[in-house]
Order: C-alpha cells, then sequence, then structure tokens
C-alpha cells in the first residue's frame, strides 16, 4: 500500500485514491501516419521494466483526477518523488549514485518472491 | 474430578492473577476452573492439563511449550457453539472467561487415544521429510482419496458452518509513531514520543501491556517493574494524542509504513461480542495504519534446544516456566531439569525454587559459567552439572526423567556418561531469536550477529528497531534504547521531543553464551530418538539432515521440503535452529545459509477481521437509479451491470403462476414491437463536454467525423484504443456549439472520463476543453415502439411531428411538466423517445408515463430483452461483440470511420497496420441456425468441417445469441474468420455434449433490413 | 456568452420530487437512538450543486461577484458565506464544486456564464447527481475512520477543509464545515449503500436520523 504526494493535491495520499496507468513520458509520434508499422509497434506495445529507477504515470482517480509522474525503485518499492505532468524527473537512473542503488538492491534482493 | 485435584499446580501467592473469583471452562468435554488473569494456557497448566494437541505429522502427544504467540502446539478450536466457533487459537494469547469450550484441533478420534499416534510410531522411520509427496504421488487419480484422510488425520481447525452473529470493521488510523510491542522498550519509546505530542498509536498482542515486565524478577527504582508499568501505562492514558490498543497484534508491515494490526476487542469476554445499551460491540477490527515512523519494539523470542524427545509433554522454554509462576502463579511441574547455554535460562530455576518446588539440576552446555544469577542459583545450593545438556527427554505422555551427558559442542558428540535424572519438567534455553517477523515484512534482509547469536531485522526508511527486537537484552540498556527510539521518532516526523528520566534498573554480571542450537545424541541423528526442530510442523533435526543430503542447499528450498516454519507458526520457534542444523550439515556458517522470509500475517487473524463490514449486503456497493424502488416493486428481476442493478426482467403472475425469463422476454419484445415499452436507461453513462475545442477533442477521440453535426442533433460514435481496436460507443449529442453531451456503455462510464481526460492533459493540453460526470444528475427513460410517439405527445409540449423533430434530433421541453431532453435515438429499431430529467423527478415523470401508457400497452423491459431487440436489429454491445482485439471494421462498421479526417484520430494509425487489414480476421456476422428451435450457446466455438479430427480448426465464436419472439426463431452474431465474404455459407457448432448445430452465416440485421420502423 | 447549453430543471408547478434517500428511508428506515444516540446523521437533499471548470484567476472574480465568496485557491479547502448555505470548494487546480440553496443554481449558473462571457469554463449543474449527508455527534469521528480512509484527526482535517476519498467500496467528498459538523457528498446511485453503510458502521454508536 503505497503513500503518494499528489503534486496537485499538495499531500500524501493512500494509494486506494490512485490509479498507475504505466511508463511515463511515452509520447504519441506527432505523425503517425509517418511512422512504420514497427515505429507504431513500439509506440503501443514496447515499454521498459527496469530493475530500479523508473518513470511512471499515475491519476489521483478518487481525488483531484489529474495525472501525474512518479519515479520508483521497482525493487524497494521506494518513491523517489512525482512529478506534475510535463515537468521533467530530478531523479533518473544515471542521476543516481551507483552505490546507493547497488546497496538498495543487495539488501533487498529475492524477498518479493 | 475430585475437590482436591482442582487447579493442583496451582500457587497459592503470586502471579496477576484475581484467586477471589473462580471461571469455569471446558477443554475436550472436561470442565476445569481457573481465574481472571489467566490464559487459557495457564489455566490447563493449573489444572495439570499435559497433552493439548497431537501433532501434524505423527501424531504424537504435545503440551504447552511457551507462553505467548511462539506456542506451537496448544492451537485449539473455540466455541460453544456452532455460530462461535474458531479455529486456530493459540491457548497461550486466549484470555480465560467464564464459559469458555475449547478443544484440540488434532487428534482423532481424541487426543488421549490417537488412531494416527501408532501409525506415527510405527512409520515414524518410514516418514521422512517429502513422505506425502513420494507416498500418495502415484497414482495420481487417487489424490483425492488419500488427501481426505490425511487431512482428517492432521486437522487444522474448521470454521463454523453457521452464520457469525458477531460484527467485525476496519479502521482507518493515522499516526506520527506506531510503537509495537509494549514491553520495556516499547513503553519508554511511547513515552518519549508522547511526551513530545506526536499522535502515537501503542499496540500490545498481550491482554496487558508490559511485556516481559509483568514477570519480571528483575526491578526498576528498587521496585517490582510492573509498578513502573503501570505509571508509565497511567501517563499514556492521559495524553489525548495516545491511543493504546492492548490485545492488538501488529500482523503486516506494508509498504510505505503501512501497518494492519488486528485488534481483538471482546473475544476476552465470551464467545460473542456482548451488547451494550441494545448495541452489540465490534468483536475484533483492523486497523489500517499509516504511520509516519514505525518502532518494532517486539521483543525476543527464547529459542529452545533441540534434543531427543524434546516434544514429549513437560518440555517448556525457561522463559516460560519463569512467565507461568510470576505471572500467572501456575508451577508446570514438580520437579525440574533445566537445560541451558546462557545466563537467562537460570532465571527459570531460580523463579522455579521460589515457587517451592524441586530443582534436580542446572544443566549448562558452559565449561564455567559466572554470572550474578548463575551464583545466586549456587547460593540456592542448586546443582549445576556444566559442559553438560539434556541430550535426551524420557517419557511418553509426560517427561519421566532426563538423560544428561557431558558433550563436546565443536565434534557434535556425545563425550561423557550419560546419567538419568528423573523429573516431570524439562526447561530449555538456546538464548533469544530477536523478534524481526514484522521488519521482514517489508522486504529489508535481516543480518547475523554472532555476539547475541541471533538475527536483527534489516530496517527499511521510517522503521527503527529497539530492545529485544534489535537483540539487546539488558534490561537498563532496553529501557535506554526505547527512549532514543521515541525521541528520534518524533523529531523525524516534525516533533520536539521531551526528555524522560530512566527507572534505575539492576545492573547484572552476565557470562558469556555459547552457541548450542541442536545437541548431540549417542546415537547418530537420523538413527536416534526425534529430535524436533518445529513442533508444529514436525519438523525434526533428521528431516533437515536429509534434506541436505537429497541435495537441498538452499535454505528457502529445505523449508519448502521439509514444512519448516510453515503455516501459521512461521518459523518462530524452530527457524533459526533450523538453519543451524542446515548449517552443521552444509558445513556452512549460519549467516551464509541465510534465513527464509517470514510473510504476514505474524498470527492468524479471524476472516471477519479482514473482511470488516465488508460482506452481506454490504459486500459490494449497489448502484441504483432515481427508479430503482418502481422495479422493486413491480417485482423485477435484477442483473449486475459493474455495480449497477438493472432491472432484467419482469416477471408477471399469470394463473397464479410466475413466469418464466423466456415467457417474460418474449412478452416484453411484442410489446416493443408490437405497442410500445419501456425501459430505465439511467445507467448509461453521461459526460458534459463543454469548451471551444470540444468538437474538435470528439473527432479526435472517436473514429468518426463531428465537424458538421450542428446543435440539436445527435450521432452515433465509436471509439478506438491507438491500437485500433473498439472501447467504448455511445450517443454524443450536440447541445450548443461549444457543448456536447456525450453518452457512454454502462460499465465504461468512469473508465471512458478517465480516458478522456488522460489524452487532455498528456497528450492535447492545448485544447480548451473540460468534461464532468453528469450519469447521477439524469434520469433516462426510453420510450420505445409504434405507440412511443401518441405516448409522449400526451404529456410532452415538445412538437413530435416526424418532419420536425426527426430522428437523430434532441429537442427540450417538458414533459409531465418536468423540463426534460428527449433524444429521438433508436437502440431497438423502433421508434423511440429518450426522455432526460433531472433525477429527483424521475419518479413523477416516470409514474405519469405509465398513467397515460397504460391504453397504449405500455410494458416496462428490461436488459434481455433490450439485448434480444438490439441483436435483432445486429446492434453491438461493446465488451460482448468486441474483446479488446475487434476494430471497427470487423464490425462491418466502415460507415463510422472517418479515414480523411484531418487529425490523426485516436486507432487511425494502426488501422491501417497490415494485421488490422487482413481480409481473415473475426468478423462480425449473424447465424441462423438451420433448426429454428435452436437457440446457440454464447462462446460455443464455430468450425467450418465437422468431420475434420480433433483438434479442428475453430474460425470463430458465438458472441451473443437469443431466441427471437418477433422471428419465432433462434438467431446468433458471431465473429467468423473472413466472415464478410461467407454470407450464405454453411458453419458447424460442436458442442460438449456430442451435438453439432448447423447454422447459416447470414446478415447481422435479423428485423427491418431497411431501418424503416425507428423513422416513422 | 460561453456558448453552451444551460438548462433550468425548475418546474412551474409543485411536482413530487423524491431525494436519493428516498427508496433508502423506506427499505432501511431512519433509526432513531433517542438519548443514548452519540450520532446524528441528515441528509441535506435538494440543494443547488454546481461544478465549476476554469481557470482560478478567471472564476475568481466572477464567483466574488456574483457569490461574494473567494474561490479558494488552496488545495482541499472550503469557504462559506456567513450563513453556511453557500459554498466552494476546491476538488482539483481547475474545478471547484459549488453547493447553493436549491432553486439558486440556474440563476447562478445564469449570472456566471454572463459574468465570464467568453473566457474558457465550464459549468455543469449536477444537482440531481449528488445529495449532502451531514453527520454529526461525539462519535462522528470514529465512524468516519470506520468509512474513510482519509485521516479525519482534527490535526490533519481543521475546519474549512474538504477532500475527494474514497468511502468504504465507493468514494466521496468528505468536509468540516464546522467543529462540529462533518458533510459528506455522495453520489446519488451510491447514496442508498453509502446510507446502509453509515446504519451499520454507527450502530455502535447509537444512531439517530433526522428526516
Amino acid at each position: 500500500m503505497f503513500y503518494i504526494y499528489c503534486p496537485y493535491c499538495g499531500e500524501h495520499r493512500e494509494e486506494e485514491e490512485f490509479h498507475p496507468k504505466g511508463q511515463a513520458h511515452i509520447e504519441r509520434p506527432k505523425e503517425p501516419e509517418a511512422c512504420s508499422d514497427e515505429e507504431w509497434g513500439n509506440y503501443l506495445f514496447f515499454r521498459d521494466n527496469p530493475r530500479g529507477v523508473h518513470h511512471e504515470m499515475w491519476v489521483h482517480a478518487v481525488g483531484c483526477r489529474k495525472f501525474f509522474n512518479m519515479t520508483r525503485h521497482t525493487v524497494s518499492y521506494e518513491i523517489l518523488e512525482t512529478y506534475k505532468m510535463g515537468e521533467q524527473p530530478s531523479i533518473t537512473a544515471d542521476s543516481q549514485a551507483k552505490p546507493r542503488e547497488a546497496a538498495a538492491v543487495s539488501q533487498q534482493e529475492g524477498v518479493r518472491a | 474430578m475430585s475437590q482436591s485435584k482442582q487447579q493442583m499446580f496451582r500457587l497459592n501467592t503470586g502471579g496477576r492473577i484475581d484467586r477471589s473469583r473462580t471461571l469455569s471452562f471446558t477443554f475436550n468435554g472436561q470442565r476445569y476452573q481457573g481465574h481472571p488473569g489467566d490464559t487459557l494456557a495457564s489455566a490447563l497448566l493449573a489444572n495439570g492439563v499435559d497433552i493439548v494437541n497431537r501433532s501434524f505429522k505423527y501424531s504424537r502427544p504435545r503440551g504447552i511449550v511457551a507462553a505467548g504467540a511462539e506456542e506451537p502446539n496448544a492451537i485449539v478450536q473455540l466455541g460453544s457453539n456452532e455460530a462461535a466457533q474458531v479455529p486456530n487459537v493459540r491457548a497461550t494469547q486466549q484470555a480465560l472467561f467464564d464459559g469458555l469450550t475449547a478443544c484440540s484441533t488434532n487428534g482423532w478420534p481424541n487426543v488421549q487415544r490417537d488412531l494416527m499416534g501408532l501409525v506415527g510410531k510405527l512409520g515414524g522411520q518410514f516418514m521422512p521429510p517429502g513422505f506425502y509427496y513420494k507416498t500418495f504421488m502415484a497414482p495420481a487419480s487417487m489424490w483425492l482419496t488419500y488427501e481426505k484422510y490425511i487431512r482428517k488425520a492432521a486437522g487444522l481447525g474448521r470454521s463454523p458452518m453457521e452464520a457469525d452473529p458477531d460484527s467485525y470493521d476496519h479502521f482507518n488510523q493515522h499516526c506520527d509513531v506506531l510503537v509495537v510491542g509494549a514491553g520495556a522498550a516499547g513503553l519508554a519509546a511511547a513515552l518519549a514520543a508522547a511526551r513530545s505530542g506526536a499522535r502515537v498509536i501503542v499496540a500490545d498482542e498481550q491482554e496487558e501491556m508490559g511485556g516481559s515486565l509483568l514477570a519480571s524478577r528483575e526491578t526498576l527504582e528498587g521496585k517490582p517493574a510492573d509498578q513502573w508499568v503501570a505509571r508509565v501505562l497511567g501517563e499514556l492514558a492521559s495524553y489525548e494524542n495516545v491511543t493504546l490498543l492492548p490485545r492488538t497484534t501488529a500482523n503486516g508491515y506494508h509498504d510505505h509504513n503501512f501497518v494492519t494490526l488486528h485488534e481483538r476487542r471482546t473475544e476476552h469476554l465470551g464467545d460473542t461480542a456482548p451488547v451494550e445499551n441494545g448495541h452489540r460491540q465490534v468483536r475484533a477490527r483492523l486497523h489500517r495504519v499509516r504511520a509516519g515512523q514505525v518502532i518494532l519494539s517486539t521483543g525476543a523470542h527464547e529459542r529452545p534446544l533441540v534434543y531427543a524427545g524434546n516434544d514429549v509433554p513437560g518440555n517448556l522454554l525457561a522463559g516460560a516456566v519463569s512467565t507461568y509462576i510470576r505471572r500467572y502463579g501456575v508451577a508446570p511441574g514438580r520437579k525440574l531439569v533445566l537445560s541451558t547455554s546462557n545466563d537467562y535460562g537460570y532465571r527459570a530455576a531460580l523463579d522455579w525454587k521460589e515457587a517451592g518446588c524441586e530443582v534436580v539440576a542446572i544443566v549448562d552446555a558452559r565449561e564455567a559459567p559466572a554470572g550474578d544469577w548463575v551464583d545466586a542459583a549456587r547460593a540456592q545450593g542448586i546443582k549445576i552439572i556444566t559442559g553438560s545438556a539434556v541430550i535426551e527427554a524420557k517419557g511418553s505422555n509426560r517427561v519421566t526423567a532426563a538423560r544428561v551427558a557431558k558433550i563436546d559442542i565443536d565434534a557434535f558428540k556425545v563425550s561423557g556418561p550419560v546419567q538419568e535424572l528423573a523429573c516431570d519438567t524439562i526447561a530449555s534455553s538456546g538464548g533469544y531469536s530477536p523478534v524481526i517477523h514484522l521488519a521482514s515484512h517489508t522486504g529489508a534482509r535481516p543480518t547475523w550477529r554472532e555476539d547475541i547469536l541471533g538475527f536483527v531485522p534489516g530496517l527499511v526508511k521510517g522503521v527503527q528497531a529497539c530492545g529485544g527486537a534489535k537483540g539487546t537484552y539488558t534490561l537498563g540498556d532496553v529501557l535506554a534504547e526505547g527512549v532514543e527510539a521515541g525521541i528520534r521518532a518524533a523529531a523525524t516526523t516534525g516533533y520536539t521531543a521531551q526528555t524522560v528520566s530512566l527507572p534505575s534498573a539492576e545492573r547484572l554480571q552476565q557470562g558469556p553464551a555459547v552457541a548450542l542450537f541442536q545437541v548431540p545424541h549417542e546415537k547418530s541423528t537420523l538413527r536416534g530418538p526425534k529430535q524436533f526442530v518445529d513442533l508444529q510442523n514436525d519438523v525434526t533435526a533428521a528431516g533437515i539432515e536429509l534434506a541436505t543430503r537429497e541435495g537441498f542447499e538452499s535454505i528457502e528450498h529445505i523449508k519448502r521440503y521439509t514444512a519448516m516454519g510453515f503455516g501459521t507458526d512461521q518459523g518462530k520457534l524452530g527457524n533459526i535452529n533450523g538453519m543451524a542444523i542446515a548449517a552443521r550439515c552444509l558445513k556452512r556458517s549460519i549467516p551464509e545459509v541465510g534465513t527464509t522470509v517470514f510473510r504476514p500475517n505474524y498470527t492468524p487473524v479471524t476472516f471477519g477481521a479482514i473482511v470488516g463490514r465488508h460482506c452481506r449486503d454490504l459486500f459490494d456497493p449497489e448502484r441504483y437509479t432515481a427508479l430503482h424502488h418502481w422495479h422493486v416493486e413491480r417485482g423485477a428481476e435484477f442483473e449486475d451491470v459493474g455495480q449497477w442493478k438493472r432491472p432484467w426482467y419482469y416477471p408477471q403472475k399469470v394463473n397464479g403462476k410466475a413466469e418464466t425469463i423466456q415467457e417474460a422476454v418474449a412478452r416484453e419484445c411484442l410489446a416493443v414491437r408490437e405497442k410500445v415499452g419501456i425501459l430505465d436507461a439511467s445507467t448509461l453513462g453521461k459526460i458534459d463536454i463543454q469548451g471551444p475545442d470540444a468538437r474538435e477533442f470528439l473527432a479526435r477521440v472517436y473514429t468518426n467525423k463531428w465537424e458538421k453535426l450542428a446543435v440539436g442533433k445527435c450521432r452515433y460514435g465509436l471509439m478506438c484504443k491507438d491500437d485500433g481496436m473498439v472501447t467504448d460507443d455511445g450517443v454524443t449529442s450536440c447541445l450548443a456549439e461549444n457543448h456536447f453531451l456525450m453518452t457512454t456503455t454502462t460499465g465504461g462510464a468512469a473508465a471512458i472520463l478517465e480516458w478522456l481526460e488522460l489524452w487532455h492533459q498528456t497528450e492535447w493540453p492545448e485544447l480548451d476543453v473540460y468534461f464532468s460526470s453528469v450519469t447521477d444528475h439524469w434520469a433516462t427513460m426510453t420510450i420505445t415502439g409504434p405507440e412511443a410517439r401518441k405516448l409522449l405527445a400526451e404529456i410532452s409540449d415538445i412538437d413530435l411531428d416526424r418532419d420536425s423533430f426527426k430522428f437523430m434530433d434532441w429537442r427540450s421541453g417538458k414533459v409531465a411538466g418536468v423540463p426534460a431532453r428527449v433524444f429521438r435515438i433508436s437502440f431497438t429499431g423502433e421508434l423511440t423517445f429518450e426522455i432526460n430529467v433531472q433525477a429527483n423527478y424521475a419518479m413523477h415523470v416516470w409514474q405519469t408515463l405509465f398513467k397515460h401508457g397504460e391504453k397504449y400497452g405500455l410494458t416496462p423491459y428490461g436488459t434481455e430483452t433490450m439485448h434480444v431487440l438490439r441483436a435483432e436489429k445486429g446492434f453491438i454491445i461493446v465488451g460482448q461483440e468486441t474483446d479488446g482485439s475487434v476494430t471497427p471494421e470487423d464490425l462491418g462498421m466502415q460507415w463510422a470511420i472517418g479515414y480523411d479526417k484531418p487529425y490523426s484520430w485516436i486507432g487511425k494509425r494502426a488501422l491501417t497496420r497490415s494485421d488490422t487489414k487482413r481480409e481473415n480476421r473475426k468478423q462480425l456476422v449473424g447465424l441462423r441456425p438451420k433448426d429454428p428451435k435452436v437457440v446457440l450457446e454464447e462462446g460455443a466455438q464455430i468450425v467450418l468441417d465437422p468431420k475434420h479430427a480433433i483438434p479442428m480448426p475453430m474460425v470463430g465464436h458465438v458472441t451473443s445469441s437469443y431466441y427471437s419472439p418477433i422471428l419465432d426463431s433462434g438467431f446468433a452474431l458471431a465473429v467468423v474468420k473472413g466472415g464478410h465474404q461467407r454470407l450464405g455459407e454453411t458453419v458447424y457448432l460442436p458442442m460438449a455434449d456430442g451435438q453439432t448445430f448447423e447454422a447459416e452465416i447470414v446478415s447481422t440485421i435479423f428485423y427491418d433490413p431497411k431501418g424503416e420502423r425507428q423513422n416513422v | 456568452m460561453s456558448n453552451a447549453a444551460t438548462f433550468d430543471t425548475r418546474t412551474d408547478t409543485a411536482i413530487p420530487v423524491e431525494s436519493p434517500l428516498a427508496y433508502s428511508y423506506r427499505r432501511s428506515g431512519a433509526p432513531q437512538a433517542g438519548g443514548s444516540s452519540r450520532l446524528q446523521l441528515r441528509e441535506r437533499a435538494m440543494l443547488g450543486h454546481l461544478i465549476l471548470r476554469g481557470g482560478a484567476i478567471v472564476l475568481d472574480e466572477a464567483v466574488r461577484d456574483v457569490l461574494g465568496l473567494n474561490l479558494p485557491g488552496r488545495p482541499q479547502t472550503l469557504v462559506q458565506d456567513a450563513s453556511g448555505e453557500r459554498s466552494i470548494q476546491w476538488l482539483s487546480p481547475d474545478e471547484w464544486l459549488v453547493i447553493v440553496p436549491g432553486g439558486e443554481e440556474f440563476p447562478l449558473e445564469t449570472k456566471l456564464r454572463e459574468h465570464l462571457g467568453s473566457a474558457h469554463f465550464a459549468i455543469s449543474d449536477v444537482s440531481g447527481g449528488q445529495t449532502l449527508l451531514e453527520i454529526s455527534g461525539e462519535a462522528a469521528r470514529e465512524l468516519l475512520m470506520k468509512t474513510v480512509i482519509y485521516d479525519v484527526h482534527p490535526s490533519n482535517f481543521p475546519v474549512g477543509k474538504g477532500v475527494t476519498t474514497v468511502f468504504a467500496k465507493a468514494t466521496t467528498i468528505i468536509r468540516r464545515p464546522s467543529e462540529d459538523r462533518w458533510e459528506l457528498v455522495v453520489r446519488r446511485s451510491f447514496a442508498d449503500y453509502c446510507y446502509r453503510w453509515l446504519l451499520d458502521a454507527g450502530a455502535e454508536f447509537g444512531v439517530n436520523v433526522q428526516q
């Protein structure tokens, strides 16, 4: 049960008020007709599944009904930040210091089997 | 039972029980007595009840081992009547109340004389781990037969067969600091946090808060420790910002400091909750706590030593012996032998002696024990046998003697002669294991500390451990750690911590412990008598050794192969010993072997508390339209559509007999086709769309065109996802140039609103448009049939002339005196008016329609009739004809696709992919069974060649199938590969019962193919 | 004007109306715990409910001029007029709920539309689609803790706050207009479920339903 900071409501709210909407920052190609079938297929169906820092889109469904983005660690489930639609994350897999992540991973290894 | 034998093990003084009052209870049909303050376990021990259960696998007699949540044996079935049955109750955690009725969960036919015990004895050597897998594997078909008997013999309690009269609920709690466990550390932490002003919840699983301090021989400020407990609890109770929850177990520790607490509010009072002021109290409550900081002060469980016969009744944990004596005034025997690896164990012998019973000997594995408690034992004249251990307990239904010998721990062997000491009780202590279960739920791995010979919790953000849970066992240090944790937690959550002056604790000298887990025997582990590791799951040291010999190396695999730490036990007593044995066999260290993962729940939680109030008629929301009670009074049968209750059909009484669904639907269908019917369509989703870019937005989310839809007009729209598959449909009306009313399917309303917001907020924020749900605001009544116009004309001021109010127009005006919007759209193929009024007026309008409608034969119809009528017209239902893999073209709805619209609307690009253009896609067609009496099964598979060998190639399936009263024939809609090119072909539908139906592929429109009837 | 259709739902003559709880009273009754009651429950039916969408700056001026109230700009806030009969609640950065005495909603909408002119905004009348339940009494907070997942402790939920959150398995807007009074705005179709839930959860406190 996550505790999620809604960047529009300005406070933490219970996970039951939210719906997850998949990977964040998936932009619809501006000219769909110019896409090859493969490019369109990639846009539609292919998503990252990283172990570690991940950006997701959520919606505060039972709340302000606003969509927003979340940077979340997929192993520790720690929410590193949430940010409004249209903004960029301040924390990314690259920006995360390697030692910190490695430590978090080794400590948590395999526990959710 | 003679009077003199009652409570023969009860001490005359001491303990926290009220000897002035007597409570009666029944265990396995025998009546006994105890006192307020007793647990069921302490009362059973007071009455000399040795055998409380039969073991799970070998059916060996078992007695009480522990005094708390870690008890593996005394698991009982509670309840004096059928409705009150509760399985899996630990007798050590159940407060005694007058009239309590309990019985053993295992033992068939009873615990004293147990049939399976024989099997256990005979088969003992032949029931290694994996026994059930290995023995009952073949033939596979026989497993169901074996299982019945195995389960009956094993028996893990049973659920009640009658309705539970009690109520349960959930409580959503939020706090700054949650303290789990109110022993010395927890109380100190709570005090520090509470004084800062933070919102504090203190949860403790026992009847009384105070933990080990309630039975401690140690003093605080020179006074018995329980006096300090009382003072602290008094102070905490006086704070408004503190919630004290006794009898409340923290069972699960979930993400982001979400902890579930199981509070047993009335289970200490009786079988069912008492009634106060005419209201039955809530029996159990699940607190769903979101905490800023969690303090785990859950203490430690004593670890028993693993020696032969350690499961015979009369083998107890040393600490449990002390607890029974000091807290409950019960000495669970007369003659004690204590086997210990550390100083802490000595307290049991001291307490035993002070209770006036005989300590035969203390057997200490260390060569030269030294410390204050050791000295105290010597001063008491207690015999101490050093460098030795109890290697075997003798006895069958009760311990009769202890076999004691010198041991060589490093060489894992008995190194001296064996002497036999007569006794009735053996207490053992192998040190402590911090209770790390909750911390483990978070996913954090525990770490091994060699200095305390135990795992300490790994910690995630927002949690800290203190006291025994962290491996700190000296009272003064425990208190200091608690205060520190409380201060830190308060500060982290934004409060300024206040100082807490600690009570002075005795400073006792303690000698180092020795690492002893399994005690060697003269015979090898595999050949010697059984040494139990996990008493609840009947896992022996030999079983673990065998598992390692069979190649299991991972502790997680060993756990699953042997069942160690399974079920309600969750490895509280046995896990560390099991790992130590595995480590010995694998020649590794304990941290190399690692620990298994503990999972919620820590102890069993009653289903009532899990369910809370979400049961019976509150199980799920039922959504009602404004006309719901009319339907109820009319005797409608209801269908669930999402959470809505929609009238399914309205059975009438004919000659005193209720119509069948077929009869009712046939009558309703003909009424619509020949006269006029009325449907409550209020459940359709309605979205109010406003803004200058509303029209552009519609053009992007619908497949068809919207640019020319004029004010006063309606249009059917089809929605796809960007993969080109149909996701919803409905009629959208132009209310004003910048204002539209969209309708969605009943089930899709919320999802479509979210879908529109998604595109607006993420892809097209530049479009000026707003969406608001108005589903509940409007009630929608659909009158349909040849007489619809005449009926509406009687009560409306709207000009209903066919030329001024055309098909696919909407008008506003009054209906039955109520302002209404009327839409001329049709889902039946008949002349139809959909009347929308503000929901609070709906009943008046509906009733007025009936007042005037009787002469026209106005007939209410439900969803079943609606389905038949729309299917006769080939109208699809999204979710029935479609399943997320159907394109508009598959449905034959090319007319609703605007390929030439300027913006690349949602779904367009995908509809030109090679796969969506394929000619042999499954396409929607009509099916007419060759035998008109046949109504095909929905979901039936379609083949082209019924003589083809199995597996037959399947080319499609039936999506909708009904009997049509107007056609007097069965008919169906189906999707068939390349179906649009197969009109007139015959297909076959082989059924499970061997029949094969024949059908002809026809147009999807079965009735009024030119669509003249809706246009009249 | 904003080129949107308005719709006056008021009737000329006395037409019988039914509140969302009309059926619930008949089916579940209106318990009267009498003196032992620690909980009062009352439906305030037939009020005017409008959803206001638009930019805060644009709407604020119109709302002040037409309704005499400041548009609450901070999240989770609720403002009321002196009588407490008219209120505006923040629902999202571009969405507000206005509740006024029944019958005022249409004139209010008309005036707001006139005032807002050609600005981009939306007003939706949802008066028939929701109802307001008022809860008071010493056990009110305990009842709410059983019901909504949001933290209703006074330190987190002072007077003048309002949020949208989960109500059992449905949703609600919960507001605290005064020290001892809570309001739940529930959707019409869920009202019976919510009512039955509140009666069941409140039973141990003794519920008085005022009709």
